[in-house]
Formats: C-alpha cells, sequence, structure tokens
C-alpha cells in the first residue's frame, strides 16, 4: 500500500510539515498518510524527528509550516477545547510509559475516562481493570503504585491508558525499547491485539526493526526530516533504497553517515 | 565594543526572562478563575502546603520569639527599657518575621518540592501525557498549588505569629522573670490590627509567590536529572529573593507613607 492508495481520505494526513528549533532543522517539508485502520511503523535513526512528527500531530509542538489533517480536519493551530476535541480521537503510549507517579494504576488507566469523558470513580475504575486483563494484567496490579511495576508492566499499563477510552487512532514511540526480547515480543503481540481489536488507526515509531517488522502493514523510513522511502512492510528487505538497506541491516558503512567523535 | 556584549547578552536575557515569567503568571492565573476546577487537588496541596508544614514554620517562629525576647531584653537593659520586650517581640513577629521566615522556610520545603515534582513530570514526558488525555497541565498541575499556597500561607502565619509572641513570653517569663499578667496584658495591649493584617497580606502574596517559582521553574526544567536539579535551586533561589523584594514594598504600601 503506498500514499495514493491508502484511501481516498486518509484518517491523518501531512503535508509540508517543517519544523525547526533554533538553527537545526528537524522535520523539512515531511508528507506522510495514514489510511483508516492501517498501521503505518515510521522508522529512521536517533534525532531524525520521528518524536517530533507525533508531537506535531499532537498538538505538543507547533510547527513552522505545513498542513495536518484528522479526518480531513486541520489541527495545526488548533488549541484548548478543539484541541481537547481532536486528542480525545487518540490515545498514546510513550516511551518511557509517563504513568503519573502520584496515582495507583487503575487511575492511570482511569484518568482519560474521569478527567476527558467525566465518567465515575467507580464504573472508571471497572474499565480501567477491564483494560488492564486486556494487557495481561490481573486486577491486583491495579491498587499498585507506578513505582512497584517493572519496565514491561509499566509499558502494559500505558498500553492499557492508551486503549481505555477506545480511540479512532494509537501513536506508540518506541515501544520496545528498553525491554527484553521476550517482553518486546509480548508488547508487540499486545499491540496488534489492541490496534485489531478497537479497528483503530496506528502510527508508531521505532528503530527496532523486529518490533516494525511485527506491527507495520506499512514502514516509511524518516531520514533528515523527510520520508525518503515507503512501502508494505513484506518488501522492505527489497525496497531498492541504500537508506532503507543499511538502517534495517543496521551498518555503519552507507549513505547515512554518523556523527562520531574518536 | 566587546565589552558591552556580554553585558547587552545578559540584560536582553533578563527581559526575555521576566517576559516569559510575566505571560507564565498570567496564563497561570487565568486558569485559577476559569473551569473546570480541581477541589480535590486543591484540597491535597493545602494539606501538603498548610498542615505538613506547621512543624518547621511553628518551630521557626517559637525559637524567633525566644531569641528575640532575649537579644530585646539585653539589649534595652542598657537604657533601662527591658519592659519594651512584649512590645517589640509582638511587633517584629507579627509584622515582619512571622510572615517573612515562614515564606522563606514554605520556599525550601514547597517550592523545591513543587519544582522537582513537576521537573520530573516535564523530563519523563508526563506533563506531555496529560495533554494527550485532554486534560490542561496548567488547570491540573499548576492551579491547584497556586491556590493553596495563596491560601495556606495566612493560616500558616497567623499560627507562627501566636507561637513566636508565645516563644517570646516563655523567655520573658521563665528566664527573664517578667510578672506573667503583665507581659500578656502589654502583649496585647500592642497587638494591632494592622500590624496583623498586613502580615497576613504579606503571607498571600509570599504563598502565591512561592508556587509561582516552584511550578515555573520545574514547568520549564529541560534536560533529565540535572534540570531537574537546577529548577530546584532556581526555585528556591528566585522564591526567597521576590519574597525579600516583595516585603520591602508591601511594607512600604503599609508603613512607608506618613
Amino acid at each position: 500500500m503506498n500514499d495514493a492508495d491508502a484511501g481516498a481520505r486518509p484518517k491523518i494526513r501531512i503535508r509540508g510539515l517543517s519544523v525547526a528549533f533554533g538553527t537545526k532543522h528537524v522535520l523539512r517539508d515531511l508528507d506522510l498518510d495514514v489510511g483508516v485502520g492501517e498501521s503505518v511503523v515510521i522508522i529512521g535513526g536517533s534525532g531524525v524527528g520521528k518524536s517530533v512528527t507525533l508531537k506535531c500531530i499532537l498538538g505538543l509542538v507547533q510547527p513552522d509550516a505545513g498542513s495536518i489533517q484528522i479526518d480531513g480536519e486541520e489541527v495545526v493551530g488548533l488549541r484548548g477545547r478543539a484541541l481537547d476535541r481532536v486528542n480525545a480521537k487518540i490515545g498514546m503510549l510513550f516511551q518511557s510509559a509517563a504513568l503519573f507517579d502520584s496515582l495507583q494504576v487503575w487511575e492511570n488507566v482511569a484518568f482519560g475516562l474521569i478527567q476527558g469523558e467525566g465518567m465515575d470513580r467507580e464504573p472508571a475504575r471497572e474499565k480501567a481493570i477491564e483494560k488492564l486483563g486486556q494487557v495481561g494484567l490481573g486486577p491486583d496490579v491495579a491498587d499498585l503504585w507506578p513505582a512497584e511495576l517493572s519496565g514491561g508492566m509499566r509499558k502494559r499499563v500505558g498500553l492499557a491508558r492508551a486503549i481505555a477510552t477506545d480511540p479512532e487512532i494509537i501513536f506508540f514511540d518506541e515501544p520496545t525499547t528498553g525491554l527484553d526480547p521476550i517482553m518486546g515480543d509480548v508488547i508487540d503481540k499486545l499491540i496488534v491485539e489492541c490496534v485489531r481489536g478497537l479497528g483503530a488507526t496506528a502510527l508508531s515509531i521505532t528503530h527496532d526493526m523486529i518490533s516494525a517488522r511485527r506491527i507495520a502493514d506499512r514502514v516509511a523510513m524518516l531520514h533528515e526530516g523527510k520520508i525518503i522511502w515507503t512501502g508494505p512492510v513484506a518488501s522492505i528487505d527489497s525496497s531498492g533504497n541504500d537508506y532503507v538497506e543499511q538502517f534495517i541491516h543496521g551498518k555503519a558503512e552507507g549513505p547515512i553517515q554518523m556523527q562520531v567523535r574518536r | 565594543m566587546p565589552i558591552l556584549q556580554p553585558i547587552g547578552r545578559v540584560f536582553l536575557n533578563f527581559l526575555a526572562a521576566t517576559g516569559r515569567l510575566s505571560l507564565f503568571t498570567v496564563r497561570a492565573t487565568s486558569h485559577c478563575v476559569r473551569p473546570p476546577f480541581y477541589p480535590r487537588l486543591v484540597m491535597r496541596q493545602m494539606v501538603e502546603i498548610g498542615y505538613y508544614s506547621l512543624p518547621v514554620v511553628g518551630l521557626t517562629t517559637i525559637f524567633t520569639g525566644m531569641v528575640l525576647a532575649l537579644q530585646t531584653n539585653s539589649s534595652f537593659s542598657s537604657v533601662n527599657a527591658e519592659s519594651a520586650t512584649a512590645t517589640i517581640v509582638v511587633f517584629a513577629v507579627t509584622r515582619e518575621l512571622a510572615p517573612v521566615l515562614a515564606g522563606l522556610m514554605v520556599a525550601g520545603r514547597i517550592g523545591a518540592a513543587m519544582a522537582a515534582e513537576i521537573g520530573t513530570m516535564r523530563v519523563t514526558e508526563q506533563i506531555d501525557a496529560l495533554s494527550t488525555l485532554s486534560t490542561n497541565p496548567f488547570k491540573y498541575l499548576i492551579a491547584p498549588r497556586l491556590i493553596a499556597g495563596l491560601m495556606m500561607l495566612p493560616i500558616l502565619v497567623v499560627v507562627g505569629d501566636i507561637i513566636g509572641v508565645f516563644g517570646g513570653y516563655l523567655i520573658a517569663v521563665y528566664q527573664l522573670d517578667f510578672n506573667a499578667a503583665n507581659y500578656l496584658a502589654q502583649t496585647w495591649r500592642y497587638v494591632e490590627t494592622l500590624g496583623v493584617v498586613s502580615g497576613i497580606v504579606k503571607a498571600a502574596c509570599f504563598g502565591f509567590i512561592v508556587s509561582l517559582m516552584g511550578c515555573y521553574h520545574g514547568y520549564h526544567s529541560s534536560g533529565g536529572a540535572q534540570g531537574v536539579g537546577a529548577a530546584t535551586t532556581n526555585s528556591v533561589v528566585s522564591a526567597s529573593i521576590l519574597i525579600l523584594g516583595a516585603n520591602y514594598l508591601i511594607t512600604a504600601l503599609f508603613f512607608g507613607v506618613g
């Protein structure tokens, strides 16, 4: 699947997105479409702007130029309740899970239900326990504090929080970073199950190629602020793109030059 | 000239920081008076700032009152004016010492904790997570702390006034052999509304400053543990300086004219 046949109106449509921090240009004229129900993974090295792309869509970073549309609605420049309304469609699993330390696990999972949707605490707690069950955690975890959880459990709780409001779109920021390979596989399978179960559109960023192959329908390679290749995950080994070849095989030699000081 | 460049840079940085702080203050204050409100969070912060600061404020003011009684008696005895001890203690404690010392102690205890907590939330993406969950960080994190600081420090200062005066009484009666009834009568005679009210106004202002500095530096922290540490230090230093500056302005407003 490519951008043209991702659907008549993509769920997420990004055009000409540019972001600079001072003199450092992070994104340069980035274009990307994500179709309805599609799972797209953006791959690329550290510091190429993967996280910034997600933050622009969420309204956490204001781009210098460009357009981002969700369901055809322009989101660049939205503030306050208008931005909250758009963000209510989106769930996000952060790289570090970003659980609120001062809240118990169930309160973390139910946060969007209580604060965003105004649900009462008791039904919100029941739904949080149900969502924890979906990510393989028992009700006994609900009353723990985030500091009492292992890295893998934190990711699962973060995933439960991301899906708690049954969002139409889910973002995954480096979902397997810092996890052992087995837990990485568990998290990837949970992501696929949750996304398919909700029928959600997923946009993930990672530099873990094993994870990318598991969760992606389509892969987009980001380099120097632009998408330089995109295609179905099955075709990534025959991309014919030197940058993609170097990245997926993890070679130091190639067109991507890492800045290494000796 | 090269020598003017660093001066100009410092001046421009100062203006930029002042502008950022002013915008932050206006934005934070506006969220204090616009719904949605989080009474549960305001209550939690009130307990944190008010109840848990009572021991440190109480100890600070009782020792200050005791020292003040000793010093006043020691100094004034040379001019046979020891009888002014009660007056000096009640004036100094209610007008200046209780509000300023309570403000500085709370800046060290609460301002630092706020900066560390919010700074950690910033560098671990918890503040970003709030935004993605349709919750405004200014309403959820900052407004409750500002409201609680504004409301609780005056209460702490009233308690500090009583404990500080009581400290002076203990020393005067049990160490300096003052007559207890006379000392209390003189203290009561010189408890003036203006002095107490000025102390309460100062306390409200200092509470706002402490919370504002803690939230501002925490919210803008970056760079991991080192950044959070710097935010914590900056919050205490800036709050302390602003408290002393604001103390002069409020004192001048209440007592400086006429």
